[in-house]
């Protein structure tokens, strides 16, 4: 390191005296030079700043654009052997395939039912939470409850999916050995798709709402305390300084992830409810993510399976348009 | 926010709703996380019959002694390792100096870039034409399939980059290149000895990925040999598949049969600790900085 700064003025001595007889020979033109011209030395300056994105190009071109072309399979009757352009093209057979199907109405109500369920329960829960935590002292207890609650965040869906399933089982489960200490009769939880949702929201508010708190937080810790103190003079209570300083302050953050929560509304957590879903309950826990899982990798009707995914990547996708209009409209923040 | 007024009646009742209210959450996350540990070393017939609530009955260890025994766990766990440190290194390879790439103002094409990456987060070609084009570079069944398909997340470039913005002071880059460094040089001698903290955020957020990740390996792999140890406890824990090839059965049959039967209640109980373990480990002096990254993602979002 010594000799390397020892080194150093010496070795670059001729470039800093080229760039300074650069500039001072580009001094009087610098104002004059048209804009492609220093463009090009701008790249040719960074080139290999070019290098530094190259993966991370490489990798988004390969795994998420050429995906992206390969959507068209959807409008085609695809055939491994012929390749994605030497495919048929069925224009929207598949799709009216899947519309007349039978079971396409209960994909769309379980799909929508599972994700507004989950909106409704699960997107209030970690505002109540930090704003509960933001009126405690700062101490062990806090950090306690925050350390604790954070916890589950970092359980493998796959623990998550096996904890549920050990606490429903009907015999030998915690839950029901709670609710026959009660005095109810044990509830197959599992096999019953009446339960199915709830226990997949329910589970899912366990594990994400102490995780769900950190982001207001942040915000509810930007809040001035002036506010607070003002307040406080004019005789306002607790509950008043939240209702008026803090909640208006983690507004544009709720609207925020309530955006983004909407446009996920159609790709929630699929990844748990293959691992929950079984024959007993697959009335009401098949999903249109499940469903292009089975028919497409599961059954190869690969064609058939990506017009699926496309429907409900477009369904996706104009929720997620509507809702940012009508947040832009009614509080002034949005995605873009 | 305390201060030197003191509460009213009213507000005094308010903190108490408040604690009362955290105490609730906190018993709530809390008890489940205790009653797997409870069960995992507790005599089983009293596990499955709910005399354990909170507290171990009857300690014992064999739970963990016939998960010890398991080679599928063993393969699993030892495999999970090597894709979460190659899939790590990997993720870390390619956002890093992405990031710090698209954090210089002076790199043109830096909007395009971004607009091109943060566009997947919105739009993707969706599980059958990603599948498709794993399959038609060969990648199924081979470890690469497990890191290459997730070799950077959007989100993590932009945290990443949010950080060298915020972080390295403008008049560095600046001073380098009139002393001449390339930026290759610049980047390896000055940028990445200063961003020490941002790769740690990233390498936990990685690391955790890929390590509870099971989807990747369910679709990309089919050789039991390669799974990765998510992939096992699915078969234990969902699927309530236990190989009795190690459980070496002695005694009568039906004796035998009926005390796996228990014994594989809290042998569920055991692998979720058993798989969890770095995590629980390196949970409480990690926390603040997964907390951290998360911080500095919301400053942008």
């Amino acid at each position: 390191m010594a000799s390397d700064t020892a080194t150093s003025p010496t070795k670059n001595e001729e470039p800093i005296h080229d760039s300074k007889q650069m500039k001072q020979t580009n001094a009087g033109l610098k104002q004059q030079k048209p804009p492609k011209k220093r463009k090009n030395r701008k790249i040719l300056q960074n080139w290999q700043l070019y290098i530094f994105v190259l993966p991370a190009f490489l990798y988004f071109f390969i795994f998420h654009y050429i995906p992206m072309y390969g959507v068209q399979i959807a409008f085609k009757d695809f055939i491994p052997t012929l390749g994605i352009f030497g495919s048929e093209w069925v224009g929207f057979e598949h799709f009216t395939r899947f519309f007349d199907s039978y079971y396409f109405w209960d994909l769309i109500t379980n799909t929508l039912g599972i994700s507004v369920y989950e909106l409704v329960v699960g997107f209030p829960l970690p505002i109540i939470l930090a704003l509960a935590l933001n009126e405690a002292k700062d101490g062990l207890y806090k950090r306690t409850v925050q350390t604790v609650t954070y916890a589950p965040h970092f359980i493998s869906v796959v623990v998550m999916a096996g904890m549920i399933i050990a606490f429903l089982s009907p015999a030998t489960g915690m839950v029901n050995h709670f609710l026959q200490f009660l005095g109810f009769e044990p509830i197959a939880f599992m096999s019953d798709p009446a339960w199915f949702k709830t226990v997949y929201v329910l589970s899912g508010v366990w594990q994400s709402t102490g995780w769900g708190t950190i982001i207001y937080l942040a915000a509810l810790a930007g809040v001035d305390p002036q506010h607070h103190e003002a307040a406080i003079v004019d005789g306002a209570s607790r509950f008043q300084r939240i209702w008026h300083i803090n909640i208006p302050a983690i507004v544009p953050t709720i609207v925020i992830l309530l955006i983004m929560n909407v446009g996920n509304i159609m790709a929630m957590g699929f990844e748990k409810i293959l691992l929950l879903q079984n024959p007993l309950n697959l009335e009401s826990s098949n999903v249109i993510a499940t469903f292009v899982y089975q028919a497409g990798l599961l059954d190869a009707q690969y064609s058939f399976a990506a017009a699926v995914g496309l429907f409900n990547a477009v369904i996706n996708a104009i929720l997620l348009i509507a809702v940012n209009q009508i947040a832009k409209k009614t509080s002034e923040t949005s995605l873009w | 926010m305390n201060t030197a007024i003191k509460d009213t009646r009213a507000d005094k009742v308010f903190k108490v709703f408040i604690f009362l209210f955290l105490t609730a959450a906190l018993m709530v996350v809390l008890y489940p996380l205790i009653y797997i540990v409870s069960a995992s070393i507790s005599n089983p017939a009293a596990v499955n019959s709910g005399k354990m609530w909170l507290w171990p009955v009857d300690v014992t260890f064999e739970g963990y002694k016939m998960i010890f025994q398991n080679d599928d766990i063993w393969r699993g766990y030892l495999n999970t390792i090597f894709y979460t440190a190659l899939g790590t290194l990997i993720n870390l390879g390619v956002t890093i100096p992405a990031a710090y790439a698209l954090a210089r103002k002076d790199f043109y094409g830096r909007s395009f870039f971004t607009g091109m990456f943060v566009l997947t987060m919105f739009f993707s070609g969706g599980l059958i034409p990603t599948y498709l084009v794993v399959k038609s570079l060969g990648l199924i069944d081979t470890i690469w399939a497990m890191v290459l398909p997730n070799a950077a997340a959007v989100w993590n470039i932009i945290i990443a980059r949010v950080f060298f913005q915020a972080t390295i002071p403008k008049g560095l880059e600046e001073a380098a290149i009139i002393d001449g460094a390339s930026n290759f040089k610049m980047f390896m001698k000055i940028i990445l000895p200063l961003s020490a903290p941002i790769i740690a955020v990233m390498a936990l957020f990685y690391g955790v990925g890929h390590w509870n990740g099971y989807f990747n390996a369910l679709i990309y792999l089919s050789d039991k040999e390669m799974y990765p140890l998510q992939l096992v406890l699915r078969e234990i824990l969902v699927l309530q598949e236990m190989s009795s090839q190690n459980t070496n059965i002695t005694g009568s049959m039906a004796e035998a049969m009926h005390s796996k039967q228990q014994l594989a209640a809290i042998i569920k109980y055991g692998v979720m600790i058993v798989s969890t373990l770095p995590i629980i480990i390196a949970y409480p002096f990690l926390q603040r900085y997964f907390v951290k990254g998360v911080m500095i993602g919301s400053l942008k979002g």
